[in-house]
């Protein structure tokens, strides 16, 4: 990782000897070292997994009594999973599906709870009545884990898909709310004199000054929050939702498919790992002004 | 120049006092000071003289606690980009390139986008980054980000520049040479600069007039003519001479604290 951020730094400190590159362009001395630093990382990311699989490999292969499948087993399932075939029963092939349903509520939820978080953000950083008003009772709520909304949850939407799409809002909400009233707090006052004696003055500074200071922390927060819709979804899918991840592992519990359990997890992880990675590489492209992203 | 009879800047019997925590604090008393436009005047004074205050009243940061501010004959209600600032720790937006950082005045006033454009092009050629135009603040060199800010403001179409210890934070070879760049440039654009130092050789080698400020209260204590001949000659007679005498009243300032 380190190597990584050297390379990265390193067209930083380009143009002040040499004006005439590019300072965006990398230098090209870098390309086969950073390749190999590349196969590297992924080499010793995979160390780990590798090691996990065999321990799991060894204790429960051979043994039909073990309420573990082997790794074996599970994979045949996910296949079954994913495009049928293997068992042909009521699960086969549904794996997309549960997929979908889980991945609208996912960005559904986190989208309506950045919508609602960035403005309300910005404005209790920046409006003292605003403040004054909301953040007594944010921080009064914020400690209530989303679980514990359940209940009141199911009360207020219904049983089934609503709920679910509540608690992933819940959960996404608070951290980008909490990481953009910091990221606009922080932002070094001299900016604000600046933008006033370049006649840009009132709300105005609002989209040219507040919202790209805070940005990096805005992103740190819509990271954690996209983070956060992924835990949530499984405990908002487990109570009368048909479709869903969190649904298909509730139901082959019922059924003490533990196989099919372990799918469901693998598959969240996946999903939540792609989403985080999509949402960095993002943030990449927006932050690349700051030297502490990019 | 324009009308001798209106000062572009006029200070009249300016006071500041801030309240923090129920502790008064005298910052300037009584502070007057005309500038007419083209003048390059240079506020010199130890630390706590009042020197940034009075630049920040200037500027419109500070509202004066008595007296008046004027502009034009004009009070000054608040910051605005007829008087471009220009801070010791530059103040650049760092998710900005140069070419928007200078852009930035325009832009936030409405210019069309070409004309934004082909400003933040002209005066990034005034300062000579045309190579570093795409660049990040965080990629450059102090000085080079003090041009950026400079370039920014006279972009802005400012008629005053008020400099608050501008070239401070660089080192020596870096200072001198952006000291010879802003003369050419003032001598060129017949701005008017309000330059805000605690180096006596630096208000000699740059300014028509030094305000000299003294601490506790803050206020101006002297006013000197620097009747020179430009490009000034630091190891001259005459500049030594002067800064003999500036020197010798500015250390005044600090005898009866030294001995206290």
């Amino acid at each position: 990782m380190s190597t990584g951020i050297e390379a990265g730094a390193l067209p930083v400190a380009a143009p002040v000897t040499s004006p005439v590159t590019s300072p965006v362009t990398p230098a090209p001395a870098r390309g086969a070292g950073a390749g190999l630093a590349h196969l590297r990382r992924l080499a010793l990311a995979c160390v780990v997994p590798a090691a996990l699989v065999a321990v799991w490999q060894v204790t429960t292969a051979g043994r039909p009594y073990s309420l573990i499948p082997p790794p074996a087993e599970v994979w045949a399932e996910l296949r079954d999973l994913a495009v049928g075939g293997v068992n042909d029963d009521a699960f086969s092939g549904t794996l997309w599906t549960h997929l979908a349903a889980s991945l609208g509520r996912v960005y559904g939820g986190f989208a309506l709870a950045a919508a609602a978080a960035l403005p309300l953000g910005l404005m209790i950083g920046r409006v003292p009545l605003i403040r004054a008003l909301l953040d007594p009772v944010l921080q009064v709520l914020r400690p209530v884990p989303v679980t514990a909304w359940l209940p009141l949850a199911m009360i207020l939407f219904g049983l089934g898909p609503r709920s679910a799409f509540f608690l992933v809002f819940l959960g996404a909400f608070y951290p980008i709310l909490v990481n953009t009233v910091f990221g606009v707090r922080s932002v070094e006052p001299r900016l604000f004199e600046a933008a006033a004696m370049l006649g840009c003055t009132g709300p105005a500074q609002f989209v040219r000054v507040v919202l790209p200071a805070a940005l990096p922390s805005i992103f740190t927060g819509l990271r954690l929050g996209l983070g956060f819709a992924w835990v949530v979804i499984v405990v908002g899918e487990m109570t009368g939702v048909q479709t869903g991840l969190g649904a298909i592992i509730m139901e082959a519990r019922q059924l003490s498919r533990t196989e099919i359990v372990i799918c469901g997890m693998a598959v969240i992880g996946v999903a939540g790992f792609v989403s985080d990675w999509l949402v960095m590489q993002l943030g990449r492209r927006l932050l690349a002004w700051s030297p502490n992203h990019g | 120049m324009a009308d001798p009879t209106i000062p572009i800047l006029d200070m009249r019997a300016v006071s500041k006092t801030y309240t923090a925590g129920g502790r008064r604090t005298e910052a300037l008393r009584e502070a007057n000071l005309t500038v007419s436009r083209g003048a390059f005047v240079c506020l010199l004074g130890a630390s706590g003289c009042g020197k940034s205050t009075l630049l920040r009243v200037a500027a419109g940061f500070e509202a004066p606690t008595a007296g008046e501010a004027l502009m034009w004959g004009k009070p000054i209600a608040g910051p605005g980009p007829s008087r471009g600032m220009v801070f010791q720790d530059y103040g650049l937006f760092p998710w900005l390139t140069v070419r928007d950082n200078i852009g930035f005045g325009p832009k936030a006033r409405g210019r069309p986008a070409l004309e934004v454009r082909d400003t933040a092009e002209r005066y990034i050629a005034l300062v000579g980054l045309q190579a570093f135009a795409d660049a990040y603040p965080h990629q450059l060199s102090g000085g080079m980000k003090q041009r950026v800010a400079i370039a920014r403001v006279l972009a802005n179409e400012a008629e005053v520049v008020l400099m608050d210890e501008p070239f401070g934070a660089l080192d020596a070879m870096t200072r001198e040479r952006l000291q010879d760049e802003l003369l050419d440039l003032w001598s060129r654009t017949g701005l008017t600069i309000l330059f805000v130092t605690h180096a006596i050789e630096e208000a000699i080698f740059l300014a028509d007039r030094i305000v000299m400020m003294s601490p506790g209260p803050g206020r101006i204590e002297a006013i000197h003519p620097v009747e020179l001949p430009r490009r000034r000659d630091v190891s001259s007679p005459a500049f030594n001479d002067l800064r003999r005498m500036l020197a010798a009243q500015l250390h005044s300032h600090h005898a009866p604290r030294a001995a206290a």
